[in-house]
């Protein structure tokens, strides 16, 4: 005869109910902000210049500061994709908007994290604050580079919220360091300033981009990660996806091409692409690049993150030696809306820092390559002759 | 700090392919420890924000990019968690957790739960009692820990070697052999770096260590990996002292 525990079955069931607290991703950050810097917790850095208002995912309205910002840069994109972050630099002085490029700023080390773990709360919130703090003494207010960085960032803000004895921690070590714990009104992304901005982006663009298919890798940490933060637009996807990259593709003139593997990651996996990359090779190949040729055959993939744009880029040489269906050009969004801007591919893009081959899509948008890359060689010639030590913004536009 | 280097030492006869407590050797650890590292998980704060529940509908499967590759389940690792099944949670900090991607697909879930975040929090466990599991993870990337604590940028341009990343093409070798022109012909000052992604000032730098140092980030190693832990201490020890500040 079998006999059922009840009772233990029951004591399980009670772990199943959400109790009185429901401690999901915050409704409104922005308010809990505020409520806790007028009980003197934290200091909030505010938007204090022109602003652009867009709408998040259940409604709440975000708003984007258009100038005077503060670049949190990627490491991953300035160490081995630095087009991309020299794109977002590039097309913020094009539009005239200053800007602070600091080097008093560390990675948000969350990449580490998610692949090590060899780190802990109060440790990321502390490398948060710091950074944030850091750009509070500048004026500047911070714009974020990478989607991983965003993502945490907001996890991070997540838990100060929620956790006094968090605050407490985080307050101490920031006063060894002469600062007080500081978050920004909104955290933003530099996706969400180029979707905000795409207008005048697309107001300035000097090449004609309406004959390119692209197709869009939504970044995970960008719209996953404390979900309800990123930006969503009724008019774009019907309001299902996020709207940053596609909005901006599509007010370029480019047209976007759905697949059906859209919402899967690219396979990144923080430490698998490091010392695991079967993995990473094989999902960024078999469930993105070749779902999204055969469904969509694009001229280039548009993604909005640091290790996106390295996995989907790096991984299709390998399966190209198996004669895979592979082989297309994949670019941030930054690096697309610069090239429609004028921007040279390689002294402001840097082009050949990437692997997959974007040369037809440069010839598909009437770039001449070859041109290009001989001019690019006569500076790096004079970089080599000692005529100049670095290259500067007078250069890559000369 | 506990000592816990109790990998799975499956018996001859066993079948180590299969994730089963008797094949694999579990039973070997006394449950009482199995408990002590599950309440380590349990008492970390993130714990009730991450776990309410599961219906078993599998949304967070579907999703999921290590599903589809390993013999991984996030819905395991919410369930194991709900149940409060120490043993099986145990099996997962030994066998599973570093399958996870960490992309957070799972986060769909429709009770709220965010397998993703557990994965996460029963990592630092691992880490901090130096499971087998965590050092066996950590092969061949203390040289990535190293860059990113003592340098404050994870990845730098140097890394970039055609014998690291044959399989990234032959742009690879392009950037290494061109690499100090390369940096020197990007237009923003802070990128003429070599060994950092950007230029990072020294007071910045100071104050990163002071931040590893005080909340303990930096003694997580100790366990896993003894060598680059004594490297770390040395390396920031010494600059602090550099500049006349008492840890």
């Amino acid at each position: 005869m079998t006999t059922i525990p009840v009772e233990e079955v029951l004591r399980k069931k009670q772990t199943f109910e959400r109790g009185d607290e429901d401690r999901r991703s915050l409704i409104d950050p922005r308010a809990e902000l505020l409520a806790l810097e007028a009980e003197g917790e934290l200091v909030v850095q505010r938007i204090d210049r022109e602003a652009v208002s867009v709408a998040t995912k259940y409604g709440r309205e975000k708003r984007i500061q258009k100038a005077h910002l503060w670049h949190h840069k990627s490491c991953g994109q300035c160490g081995h994709i630095p087009g991309y972050s020299t794109s977002i630099f590039w097309v913020m002085r094009k539009l005239g908007y200053d800007y602070h490029d600091p080097q008093d700023q560390t990675s948000c080390t969350a990449w580490n994290y998610y692949a090590s773990a060899t780190s802990n709360s109060a440790a990321q919130a502390a490398v948060a604050v710091r950074n944030f703090a850091a750009a509070r003494e500048t004026g500047y207010f911070p714009l974020i580079h990478c989607g991983t960085s965003y993502g945490h960032y907001k996890e991070v803000r997540e838990e100060l919220i929620r956790h006094p004895e968090l605050r407490d921690e985080v307050r101490k070590i920031m006063a060894r360091l002469g600062k007080e714990l500081v978050l920004p009104e909104e955290i933003v992304h530099y996706s969400e300033w180029f979707y905000a901005m795409r207008h005048e982006i697309a107001a300035k663009a000097v090449r004609d981009v309406s004959g390119v298919v692209a197709t869009v890798h939504p970044a995970c940490h960008y719209y996953k990660l404390v979900e309800g933060d990123a930006i969503y637009d009724p008019d774009i996807y019907g309001g299902q996806r996020t709207a940053v990259v596609t909005g901006l593709a599509q007010a370029l003139g480019a047209e976007v091409r759905s697949y059906s593997t859209w919402f899967d990651c690219c396979g990144f996996g923080f430490r698998h692409i490091l010392v695991q990359r079967d993995f990473t090779r094989s999902f960024a190949t078999l469930r993105k690049i070749e779902v999204m040729k055969a469904e969509a055959d694009p001229d280039v993939v548009l993604t909005h993150d640091t290790g996106c744009v390295t996995t989907l880029d790096k991984s299709q040489f390998a399966a190209q030696a198996h004669q895979r269906n592979v082989g297309v050009a994949v670019l941030s969004d930054a690096q697309f809306a610069a090239l429609a801007m004028g921007a040279h591919p390689y002294k402001v893009c840097q082009l050949h820092w990437h692997s997959a081959d974007y040369r037809p899509l440069l010839e598909k948008m009437g770039i001449d390559h070859e041109q290009a890359w001989a001019e690019f060689q006569a500076d790096i010639k004079r970089l080599e002759n000692g005529e100049k030590r670095y290259l500067d913004w007078d250069d890559v536009d000369a | 700090m506990t000592q816990t280097d109790t990998g799975p030492g499956a018996p001859a006869e066993a079948d180590a392919r299969l994730k089963l407590s008797a094949a694999a050797g579990y039973a070997d650890v006394p449950l009482a420890e199995k408990e002590r590292l599950f309440d380590e998980v349990r008492a970390d704060p993130r714990f009730g924000d991450y776990l309410y529940g599961c219906y078993e509908c599998g949304i967070c499967v579907a999703v999921c990019p290590s599903a589809r590759f390993y013999d991984f389940s996030p819905r395991r690792i919410a369930q194991a968690a709900a149940r409060e099944d120490a043993e099986l949670v145990y099996q997962q900090m030994v066998e599973d957790i570093w399958e996870c991607s960490q992309c957070f697909s799972c986060v769909r879930c429709p009770r709220g739960n965010n397998p993703g975040g557990l994965v996460t929090i029963m990592r630092e466990v691992a880490i901090n009692n130096g499971l087998a599991s965590a050092k066996e993870a950590l092969v061949g990337y203390s040289r990535i820990i190293y860059k990113i604590m003592s340098t404050g940028t994870q990845v730098s341009p140097d890394m970039l070697q055609e014998d690291a990343f044959p399989d990234w093409g032959p742009e690879t070798a392009d950037v290494s052999v061109n690499l100090d022109l390369w940096r020197r012909a990007l237009p923003p000052e802070t990128l003429h770096t070599t060994n950092t992604g950007w230029k990072v000032a020294d007071s910045t730098l100071i104050e990163l260590y002071l931040i590893w140092l005080h909340t303990g980030a930096l003694d997580m190693i100790a366990d896993v990996d003894p060598s680059l832990h004594a490297i770390l201490t040395e390396v920031m020890e010494e600059r602090l002292e550099e500049e006349g500040i008492e840890i």
